[in-house]
């Protein structure tokens, strides 16, 4: 072979090579799949029994919500009463299952239209009931120029809200000393609270920053909202008027992977009681 | 020569550490080399059944893949013609004897049947041990599957067959997802595995970062996810739980106002009304072997004390000292005695174990760094748990611990933040959740770090509880 056809030649060689061996796949046509098996499909009887007596669908002689208006973490009770042919009553919102007769205590978050459903041999009937929730108002704007208890308009919200927060440190729920004036002065306008409000409570709240798990910190808040509790009993709030919750890291004031955000976390916070 | 002996002995020693870090801890996972080989052909659907087959196709060589089991061959090396069924197979022409004359018209003969010899799958390229392969038909409506398994170290056909089934489904992504993963059921159960197809994992969902928390469970390829708690409220329910039988799920949830112990039935769902004892909080509950206990954490008389109750909540005592912050109450599924738990009684969270009778406290984790989120696999001889060690505080892993040697491995490596792993019911698979790619999301893996997959991406996603 003369020089001028050996290199193309051996080069079309190559790729043919490479054709064959590489691209066979796609070139090589699908065999058709085969016929298909025997079907070994199942079918059963098909339909429900009939019906054979003819009877009345169930009677719902009540079913109320109580308060029909609540704020926001609030309660209001359904009351129920059905009658007749039934053999099943249920409620929807995640209630379920119930009696023919009852009533339950529910807490929605945002307006809730529940709608109980009763069965029988005649039919389904269902009613509704509905609750309407209201957020709390804001509080109004503080009185600045007038130090606590000294008169001028005072709310529960803006009092509470007043109170200064109580900080730790990392992964502790001891009272820090440089928090104890903090303390002191919140137990001061404590006190007068409890006098001005005298159906109020105060609740504590403990938080954590983001750092430590989610289930550990559910008891370290706790106890964060307790010591705060505690101390401020032992200097003269009643007991009976502050509630403590825990939030762990679920409500935090900042988000910021910084010291001085996981600092702010790490509180004790005080809030109406409901 | 006594300097020698005291370098050969020290060596000894180090490598003694290496291998108590590493080693014996007992993790059903073997290593890739050693696995049987496992070839999966493409099947080809007739028909109606032909849309599908992509669908059937993926999540067969998924769950294979996925259990662990095999040394997958990749199709890459597989040869371009395939059987659909055992008589697709071709005797390959009766060897020439070596001075045969062949007239120079003849073609020589064949070296490969192009996939239709068994030699084509048990020799190179593919040189794979096992050959699944089979074809979809769509029948009466119904999308019918034929698979087959070939062990292809035996020398013909007819004595090759481990398994050969039929598989039905609906003619639709479903069906085909419903016919793949029974299939592979079947062949992981034929193999001495255990099937993860079908179960379950519950968790805890978010839309927006500080929404409300809610309840949900999808199936353990992340598909048909479904809310099951609609409290609507901030924060909401999490610490998700189920029960070995897999008929009910405990929670904790701020629905009626203070953290609480809610305890459900699953199907359908409903609250069983679970006694909360008088407390600031009740909460992270978990199920006794035989479903009828319940173990949690209660700030009753000072936080935090584990208390075991009646499944219903009444009956309650306190089973550890008080004092500290113990957390995750977690029976061991198999003997049902020992509790594994994290506590501060040593300064930071760790992890520990302890009898039911709140006796044995025996602190796992070495006092380093922070550990929590601990999880029993289902032989009870192994604990998985999320650990900051080599890391800062919030910077969790997941590590695995054989509770009885105390040898540890590392399974995640600051891909982000990972945390509360949880045991399949194989024993081999884990759950978990990571925020590695922005945002948290809940993952498996397998027991030895490695198929990581992500199972959930819209809103916020952790806590998996990985149940029947």
């Amino acid at each position: 072979m003369s020089n001028r056809f050996q290199i193309p030649t051996i080069g079309l060689a190559i790729s043919l090579a490479l054709f064959a061996a590489g691209c066979g796949k796609k070139h090589t046509p699908a065999p058709p799949p085969p016929p298909p098996p025997r079907p070994t499909t199942e079918t059963g009887p098909s339909g429900p029994p009939p019906s054979t007596t003819a009877a009345a669908a169930p009677v719902i002689t009540q079913f109320t919500a109580e308060p029909t208006n609540i704020q926001i973490g609030q309660s209001s009770t359904l009351r129920w009463q059905v009658s007749g042919d039934v053999s099943g009553v249920t409620i929807d919102q995640t209630i379920g299952s119930v009696q023919n007769t009852g009533s339950r205590r529910v807490f929605p978050s945002q307006p809730t239209t529940y709608t109980l459903t009763a069965t029988g041999g005649g039919g389904t009937t269902t009613a509704t009931a509905t609750v309407n929730v209201a957020e709390v108002p804001p509080p109004p704007p503080p009185t600045s120029t007038r130090p606590m208890g000294t008169g001028g308009p005072r709310t529960i919200q803006s009092v509470i809200g007043s109170l200064q927060d109580v900080f730790f440190d990392y992964d502790q729920s001891e009272v820090r000393a440089d928090q104890q004036a903090v303390l002191q002065q919140d137990a001061t306008a404590l006190k007068a609270i409890v006098a001005d409000f005298p159906n109020a409570t105060i609740m504590v709240e403990g938080h954590c920053d983001e750092r430590g798990s989610a289930e550990y910190n559910l008891g370290l808040g706790d106890r964060r909202a307790s010591a705060v509790r505690d101390y401020l009993v032992q200097l003269g709030v009643p007991a009976d008027r502050l509630r403590t919750i825990s939030y762990g890291k679920e409500r935090p004031q900042c988000t910021d992977a910084t010291e001085a955000c996981y600092q702010k976390n790490r509180r004790a916070h005080f809030a109406p009681g409901e | 020569m006594r300097k020698l002996i005291w370098l050969m002995v020290l060596a000894c020693g180090l490598l003694a550490v290496i291998f108590a870090q590493q080693g014996d801890i007992n993790i059903l996972v073997t290593k890739t080399e050693s696995r049987p080989k496992m070839a999966i052909i493409d099947f080809h659907g007739s028909g109606d059944a032909q849309k599908f087959a992509g669908t059937f196709n993926q999540i067969l060589w998924s769950d294979v893949e996925g259990s662990g089991l095999f040394n997958m061959v990749s199709k890459s090396l597989y040869p371009a013609g395939y059987p659909q069924q055992p008589s697709d197979f071709q005797q390959p022409p009766p060897l020439e004897p070596p001075n045969a004359r062949r007239k120079r018209s003849q073609a020589p003969p064949p070296v490969s049947g192009n996939g239709l010899w068994m030699s084509d799958w048990a020799g190179a390229p593919v040189s794979t041990t096992y050959l699944t392969f089979g074809f979809a038909a769509a029948q009466n409506g119904v999308f019918v599957v034929r698979g087959f398994v070939f062990d292809m170290r035996q020398p013909t056909p007819t004595g090759a067959q481990v398994i050969g089934k039929n598989y039905l489904g609906d003619i639709s992504e479903s069906g085909a997802r419903k016919t793949a993963h029974e299939f592979a059921c079947d062949i992981i159960n034929q193999f001495g595995g255990k099937c993860i197809a079908g179960t379950h994992i519950y968790y805890t969902h978010q839309n927006t970062k500080f929404g409300a928390k809610e309840i949900w469970v999808m199936d353990s390829d992340g598909g048909n996810p479904r809310q099951i708690t609609h409290y609507n409220n901030v924060p909401g329910s999490n610490f998700v739980s189920v029960s070995p039988d897999g008929s009910k799920i405990a929670f904790t949830s701020y629905a009626h106002g203070q953290p609480e112990i809610f305890v459900y039935s699953v199907d359908p769902p409903r609250d069983l009304r679970f006694y909360n004892q008088r407390a600031s909080m009740n909460g992270n509950p978990s199920f006794s072997p035989d479903g009828q206990q319940v173990i949690y954490t209660s700030s009753a008389n000072g936080c935090c004390r584990i208390f075991i109750a009646n499944v219903n909540g009444t009956g309650f005592r306190p089973i550890s000292p008080p004092g500290y912050i113990d957390a995750e109450p977690k029976i061991n599924p198999k003997n049902g005695r020992d509790i594994a738990f994290s506590s501060d009684r040593s300064g930071h969270e760790q992890v520990y174990t302890m009898n039911i009778d709140g006796g044995g406290i025996e602190r796992l984790t070495d006092g380093q760094g922070e550990a929590s989120n601990p999880a029993w696999s289902p032989d009870g001889r192994t604990l998985a748990f999320a650990w900051t060690r080599g890391y800062m505080a919030g910077k969790f892993n997941v590590f695995l611990m054989n509770v009885a040697t105390r040898s540890y491995i590392q399974l995640t490596h600051d891909e982000g933040r990972n945390e509360n792993p949880v045991f399949a019911p194989d024993g081999v698979h884990l759950a978990f959740s990571s925020d590695r790619n922005g945002s948290e999301q809940i993952y498996t893996m397998l027991a030895d770090g490695t198929a990581v997959q992500k199972l959930t991406s819209q809103g916020y996603n952790s806590n998996p509880a990985w149940g029947k």
